[in-house]
């Protein structure tokens, strides 16, 4: 007889044992915390079911939602019909032959009433429309007053204000756009309108200020969303450069001419604490609260960090004021202030990359949508170039590099890599977004169409971009060459006539990305135009299917 | 995690998020600027430096309006292929009575900050009506609408009165004068001339145009061209005085 380990199976039976503890333990965690399983794995065959479970549990909130609203709006029509019906009580009391004389009702003050009670019944009828299709003019308004009334629950404060805003500002674009045609400009980057219309749009920016905050007044959500605090952000630090940089004295108040308050060096180192700003609040700030509530939406996640956004969202407000000095290097400004500049530049690509990564990662678990849905995917493209030019920004910060780039293409390149990728695409997604949920279609007419957009704009602007690249380091270059023998080697002439080609490529890829904005304007028509409506929010299906 | 609570005070108190945000932006800001207004280096006193004269203020406005700036920086960097090329370093007290500055951030065209007295007024006046008549590559548009535009001189004494509003140093007897200074700066011939150079020693006096009858826009225009960057005489300059 062989003795051997089988005939004492020890190993099986320890480990037995212990599956029995392991099981026993389970259950009396279960008996304790009254839940029956710590994660999905561990539920096994309960898993479906529970899932199934809890998307009804979000779809049944998500009809409460729906309800309440439209509770909400019965009531309101309930007051106003209440009110209309009593005015026309009171107005057929008016009417009635024994009542002149009392109660305050004569010749005199007949028409009075009656008009106090027709204007009151125009405003009745008319509050529910109002508000409503405020949307137009600039991406950034627009969409800022989309997004503050969707996140607030509420609805803009004023009727006249918010279309002042809209109108006030793309007036505000007429009078300084055709300012330049006549010659009236300050000659300064992005400052250029003269005081008159300066004066016009601080009137109008603190007008959009004031509706924008009373819609946070009136919010009836506790928190004020993340794409709020980029909004808000943006408009008041616009205002406070806008108008520091824009002190000036007016040579007569009939003429366009006036001269900035500022001289010199001061008057450098003002500009670029307000240009570079303006890349910073109106180009950035403004853009990323577009991120952060179109991003989300369109791929149906949360964002991906909340506590990220807070980091960031400080972060990035606080150190871009200081970035400007760096358009400065080598000049008459003290070095001590374009170092700051540099500094700071370069410790704002942290935050920077806080917002790319905030956006980027929004969409873990949703990736597959950029294969299907080329707006979201124009969208993350963007977010990709957002990434590139802040990377590159704080690159050109540098004092070495930038002794380089400064005065030079370079600089060209980068500025379009951010404003027709970060800045453009955003844009067109919030667009391809907005644009069917304000005329309640379905979709954008054509998705294909939105592809075709996406792919020429992109050549567009890699051959945007590629030709100023090369054309600024190679005219930089070109400057500091020497010969042999220690003369300049090349004239300033022949660095000119060397960027020629370059010239060339990048005209055509401005043409490219005009050519995509012209069929996403096609395409937008034809959405509001001919588009799909969108079904009754009643209808929408299988939630309302009995439960099995 | 009590610090993340400690943020909802601005998550759910609008004002109190609308102060946070202008505290922190306003201290960028406040340690850039506000040095520059009382630092020796920025408020440095140099030699030579005078106020535009009314005809080169109105060649500057021309200048601003027509948008040169956009393609012509004015601030040459002090680096050795810089200096070769266009001259010595600009110095801060060189834009001292520019309003506003016009140092630019592109240079489609070569720097003009000391383009003065580089070449003859003819070479500017033909290079302004047709750029590639004196350099055949050149992409610079031609400007021959300067030659008939007369400089407009009535307001040009509220120009200056606004001028010293922002600043700059003119004397009363510049500002009422300024009409007379600006026809008779163009004027060589004229009675106005000794006057004029009282008020302003060194300036230049010349038909910038070539056109003897009439102060235009291209004679205010090369009158400023002509004038960058001669004012301060580097054979005299101390640079250690104000160092930057």
């Amino acid at each position: 007889m062989i003795v051997n380990k089988s005939m004492y199976p020890l190993t099986t039976g320890f480990s037995i044992i212990s599956k029995m503890q392991d099981k026993f333990a389970q259950l009396q965690m279960q008996l304790g915390t009254g839940v029956k399983a710590q994660t999905l794995s561990e539920m096994g065959r309960d898993l479906p079911v529970s899932l199934s479970v809890r998307s009804r549990l979000t779809t049944m909130a998500g009809y409460n939602a729906s309800i309440e609203q439209v509770d909400l709006r019965m009531s309101f029509y309930d007051n106003a019909l209440t009110r209309l019906d009593e005015i026309e009580g009171e107005a057929r009391n008016s009417a009635v032959q024994g009542q002149y004389g009392s109660n305050n009702i004569n010749m005199a003050t007949i028409s009075g009433l009656s008009k106090a009670r027709l204007d009151e019944m125009v405003t009745l009828l008319n509050s529910d429309i109002a508000g409503r299709y405020l949307f137009g003019g600039s991406i950034l308004i627009a969409s800022a007053m989309h997004v503050v009334q969707r996140t607030c629950r509420a609805r803009m404060p004023g009727r006249i204000a918010p279309w002042f805003v809209i109108l006030g500002y793309n007036a505000f674009i007429v009078i300084a756009g055709t300012g330049y045609l006549l010659g009236a400009t300050q000659s300064k980057e992005y400052a250029e309108p003269e005081w008159y219309a300066d004066l016009w749009l601080t009137i109008v920016w603190v007008v959009y200020l004031l509706v924008f905050m009373g819609t946070l007044w009136k919010r009836k959500e506790p928190h004020i969303y993340v794409a709020n605090w980029f909004y808000l952000a943006f408009i008041v630090t616009i205002a406070m450069l806008h108008i520091f940089n824009n002190l000036t004295i007016p040579v007569s108040v009939f003429g366009t001419k006036s001269y900035i308050l500022w001289a010199g060096v001061q008057d450098a180192m003002v500009q670029w604490w307000y240009g570079h700003n303006a890349v910073g609040f109106f180009l950035t700030a403004g853009f990323l609260a577009i991120m952060y509530y179109f991003i989300p939406k369109r791929a149906d996640r949360p964002v991906y960090s909340y506590r990220l956004s807070i980091v960031h969202f400080w972060a990035l407000i606080f150190l871009y004021i200081w970035a400007g000095p760096h358009h400065l290097h080598y000049t008459a400004l003290p070095q001590w202030a374009s170092t700051l500049g540099a500094t700071f530049s370069i410790m704002l690509w942290m935050p920077s990359w806080g917002g790319m990564i905030n956006g980027l990662m929004t969409l873990s678990g949703a990736w597959d949508k950029l294969r299907t849905d080329p707006v979201l995917r124009m969208m993350v493209v963007s977010v990709a170039f957002y990434g590139m030019s802040t990377f590159e920004g704080p690159l050109m910060s540098l004092r070495s590099v930038n002794s380089l780039s400064h005065y030079t293409d370079w600089t060209i390149g980068h500025v379009h890599s951010g404003a027709l990728g970060w800045v453009g695409y955003i844009s067109f997604g919030a667009l391809y977004c907005l644009i069917p949920w304000l005329w309640n279609k379905r979709q954008v007419y054509s998705l294909k169409l939105v592809n075709w957009h996406f792919w020429i704009s992109t050549i567009g602007i890699v051959l945007y971009i590629c030709a100023m690249w090369v054309s600024g380091i190679m005219q930089g270059l070109m400057w500091r060459a020497y010969d042999r023998l220690g003369f300049l080697e090349y004239s300033f002439i022949e660095t000119v006539e060397a960027m020629h080609p370059f010239y060339v490529i990048r005209a055509l890829g401005g043409a490219l990305f005009v050519i995509g904005s012209l069929i996403m304007a096609y395409n937008l028509y034809m959405t509001v135009r001919y588009g799909e409506a969108e079904e009754a929010e009643t209808a929408t299906g299988e939630a309302l299917a009995p439960a099995e | 995690m009590s610090l993340w609570k400690k943020h909802e005070i601005f998550e759910k108190k609008s004002f109190v998020l609308l102060v946070g945000i202008v505290i922190v932006i306003a201290i960028g800001g406040l340690v850039e600027i506000v040095p520059l207004f009382y630092l020796k280096s920025t408020i440095e006193k140099v030699e030579g430096m005078r106020p535009y004269t009314p005809l080169e203020l109105a060649g500057r406005n021309v200048y601003i309006r027509e948008g040169c700036y956009l393609c012509h920086s004015q601030m040459i960097r002090p680096m050795r292929d810089e200096i070769e090329r266009y001259g010595h370093f600009s110095l801060a007290a060189e834009s001292m009575y520019d309003h506003p500055f016009q140092w630019g951030s592109k240079r489609t065209g070569p720097d003009l900050a000391r383009v003065g007295g580089k070449y003859s007024d003819e070479w500017h006046l033909d290079h302004l009506i047709d750029p590639r008549s004196v350099v055949p590559e050149s992409i610079m548009p031609g400007y021959p609408f300067l030659s008939a535009a007369k400089v407009e001189d009535r307001e040009i004494s509220a120009h200056l009165q606004a001028n010293v509003v922002a600043g700059v140093p003119y004397t009363e007897e510049q500002i009422s004068n300024a009409k007379l200074d600006l026809r008779a700066q163009a004027d060589p011939e004229g009675n106005d001339v000794d006057a004029f150079l009282e008020r302003y020693p060194n300036a230049i006096v010349r038909d910038f145009d070539g056109n003897p009858g009439e102060v235009t826009e291209m004679d205010a225009l090369i009158a400023y061209l002509q004038m960058l960057g001669t004012l301060v005489d580097f054979s005299i300059y101390d640079d250690k005085a104000n160092l930057r």
